[in-house]
């Protein structure tokens, strides 16, 4: 009984920690400019795909793949920002739906093209394939190590917003744009510098799910459905929030497929519903 | 007849006024000859292209779906990721009619859709629509994605992913059967498209409209002239629900088959990128794009998905950049264009 509840609670975390790390970019992004991005998916797809090529026909380790991902889509997110987002940042959320999802299309369309629709797969490293021992029973070692990578980011993550002049710039920002704009914080740049890391996190998220969940081009809005949820339930421009509610729905979601595997992702949308209805801004969002 | 009076009298003062505007917010409501070409196409179809006469109902349909997002969208400004949500709701009505309780007669049918959608349309509606920006996005999203998990939790009822297959229709007023080259279908759904068309034209054209049209541009001067935003907002999402209930329905009756991918974000985006194609706002916008999309979906996708899911993508990319106000739109400047060189 202990064991398997252990189970489920390292799938869950594991879970839980790849959909923090995807959106926790999207979150702060959104927090700031308000812009609603439908295409962080595709960003975080793209950077799968990145791995893929890398560690396959390059012979890179797994860990540098990940490290190349986040560096790659950063720079190329900026290049999309710069040239399509920053012309809609002043017009309605409808216009910019269209056009990301106009961009995400394309990004399917794209990687279907080059690596066709069945889910691409990679050999993990000796360290990381079998299981450990953490007590109670063992794990995939794999699931401990996203998990780690998780609570690593989430501590980076926190002392880069609390504990460093850029991260206080930010949360300035997100607070109230004119307010820190005519303090003299120049919030384009920030917003672009956001931007890049975040689309960066959402690659390295994409690249560590890989294992986790297969890669195929239509994870770009399979998945966005759930990054969005986990961002409303948090409340824009909240790291706290986004934490919190990955945690809730990635433990719900997994929970809820062990226990009861043909409700799905019922109890998840229904617990995203009634937090969004109760608290329209997020749990953790200002209002 | 005094009343006839009152318009004469406003009629002469707005003549008096002698503002181009103004005639044209008088007389905007009434028919065009250009307005004919749509049905006379339509019509056309029938007797041209009677090897294609199924894929045209499917048009048909779409234009109906996208007519309904209009209506919310175009006119309301209501953006709505969810849509699809009442397009299945019509869909299953009537699938579970057939199934479940052998219901089959399609003219009834279509009523029972467009009330569950209706229901549905006012009950979600007068929940949501309190909501605004992306809050509400999230709302409609997962209301769709609410109702496609919940199907899929009783697959006993409504067969989940596999679908209810096998439904067989009863012939139109007991008279017309439904024919191997969907002739009697194509005719039906025409019918059903126009008697919608006419009812929202009306509705467009209307002081109501006229709130909505307010709504969309402007909301906080609505509120502040003390018209009822909410209560229009839930009336308009209460009949665009009920519109896309039928729409979903005629699908059903068409495809004589339904599962749980009517409830796809897919759909609810592809009605959407529809819409926009055609330029919102506007009625014909729906036709345009839905027609295009359609015979384009059906030439390229056959030939190459990615090709097409790409064109797609680039397509809304370049619209939301450069023509806003959809392929309608465009001609409409273009048009502009060459009588002012002409003019000049």
């Amino acid at each position: 009984m202990i064991g398997s509840i252990a189970s489920i609670l390292v799938d869950g975390l594991a879970y839980a920690m790849f959909l923090f790390i995807v959106s926790v970019g999207l979150s702060v992004t959104m927090g700031l400019m308000g812009f609603v991005n439908l295409a962080h998916g595709a960003f975080a797809m793209a950077g799968g795909y990145v791995v893929l090529t890398a560690m396959r026909y390059f012979g890179v380790p797994f860990i540098a793949a990940l490290a190349l991902t986040f560096f790659v889509i950063g720079a190329v997110s900026v290049v999309f920002e710069r040239t399509l987002y920053a012309r809609l940042y002043k017009a309605g959320e409808l216009d910019q739906v269209l056009l990301t999802i106009g961009l995400a299309f394309m990004a399917i369309a794209g990687a279907t093209y080059f690596f066709g629709p069945i889910p691409q797969h990679i050999t993990m490293p000796d360290w990381l394939a079998g299981h450990i021992d953490i007590g109670l029973r063992t794990v995939p070692t794999y699931r401990a190590f996203l998990i780690l990578i998780g609570f690593a980011l989430v501590i980076a993550l926190w002392y880069g917003f609390e504990r460093t002049t850029l991260g206080a710039k930010i949360r300035a920002a997100v607070d109230n744009r004119r307010m820190a704009q005519s303090v003299g914080i120049n919030v384009d740049l920030l917003f672009t510098l956001t931007f890049a890391v975040g689309s960066g996190l959402a690659a390295l998220g994409g690249g560590l799910s890989i294992h986790l969940l297969g890669l195929t081009p239509t994870f770009a809005l399979v998945y966005l459905v759930l990054f969005l949820l986990v961002v409303s339930v948090g409340g824009l421009g909240s790291v706290k929030g986004t934490l919190v509610a990955a945690l809730v729905l990635g433990i719900f979601d997994t929970t809820g497929k062990y226990l009861y595997a043909e409700a799905g992702g019922f109890f998840i949308y229904a617990i995203a519903m009634a937090v969004l209805l109760i608290k329209p801004a997020g749990l953790y969002g200002r209002e | 007849m005094a009343e006839s009076n009152t318009v004469r009298d406003d009629k002469a003062a707005a003549s008096s006024l002698s503002g181009r505007g103004v005639d044209f917010l008088l007389n905007r409501h009434r028919f065009k000859p250009a307005e004919a070409l749509p049905w006379i196409l339509a019509i056309a179809v029938y007797f041209f292209l009677p090897d294609r006469l199924t894929f045209g109902s499917q048009v048909l349909i779409m234009v109906l779906f996208a007519l309904s997002l209009d209506l919310i969208l175009g006119y309301a400004g209501i953006v709505t990721l969810g849509h699809a949500a009442f397009f299945g709701l019509g869909a299953y009505t009537v699938g579970l009619l057939v199934i479940r309780a052998g219901w089959n007669e399609p003219i009834s049918s279509l009523f029972a859709a467009a009330a569950v959608a209706a229901l549905a349309g006012f009950v979600s509606g007068w929940v949501l629509l309190r909501y605004r920006g992306f809050t509400l996005l999230m709302l409609t999203l997962a209301t769709a994605v609410l109702l496609m998990e919940l199907g899929n939790l009783r697959s006993d009822i409504t067969g989940g992913y596999d679908g209810l297959p096998g439904m067989v229709i009863a012939p139109l007023f007991g008279v017309f059967e439904y024919d191997l080259y969907g002739k009697t279908n194509y005719l039906y759904t025409l019918a059903v498209l126009f008697v919608v068309f006419m009812i929202v034209r009306r509705i467009v054209y209307s002081p109501f409209g006229e709130a909505l049209t307010g709504i969309r541009e402007n909301v906080r001067r609505m509120h502040a002239i003390g018209a009822p935003v909410h209560r229009h907002l839930v009336v308009a999402y209460t009949i665009a629900a009920a519109i896309a209930g039928v729409a979903g329905a005629l699908n059903a009756q068409t495809n004589a088959y339904v599962t749980l991918g009517v409830f796809e974000f897919e759909r609810s985006a592809a009605v959407m990128v529809i819409l926009i194609l055609g330029g919102t706002g506007r009625l014909y916008g729906a036709f345009v794009g839905a027609v295009i999309y359609m015979v384009l979906e059906d030439d390229l996708a056959k030939w190459s998905p990615e090709f097409w899911q790409f064109g797609v993508g680039l397509l809304l990319v370049v619209t939301v950049l450069f023509a806003r106000r959809g392929l309608l739109g465009l001609f409409e400047d273009i048009g502009r264009y060459i009588s002012k060189k002409r003019a000049s």
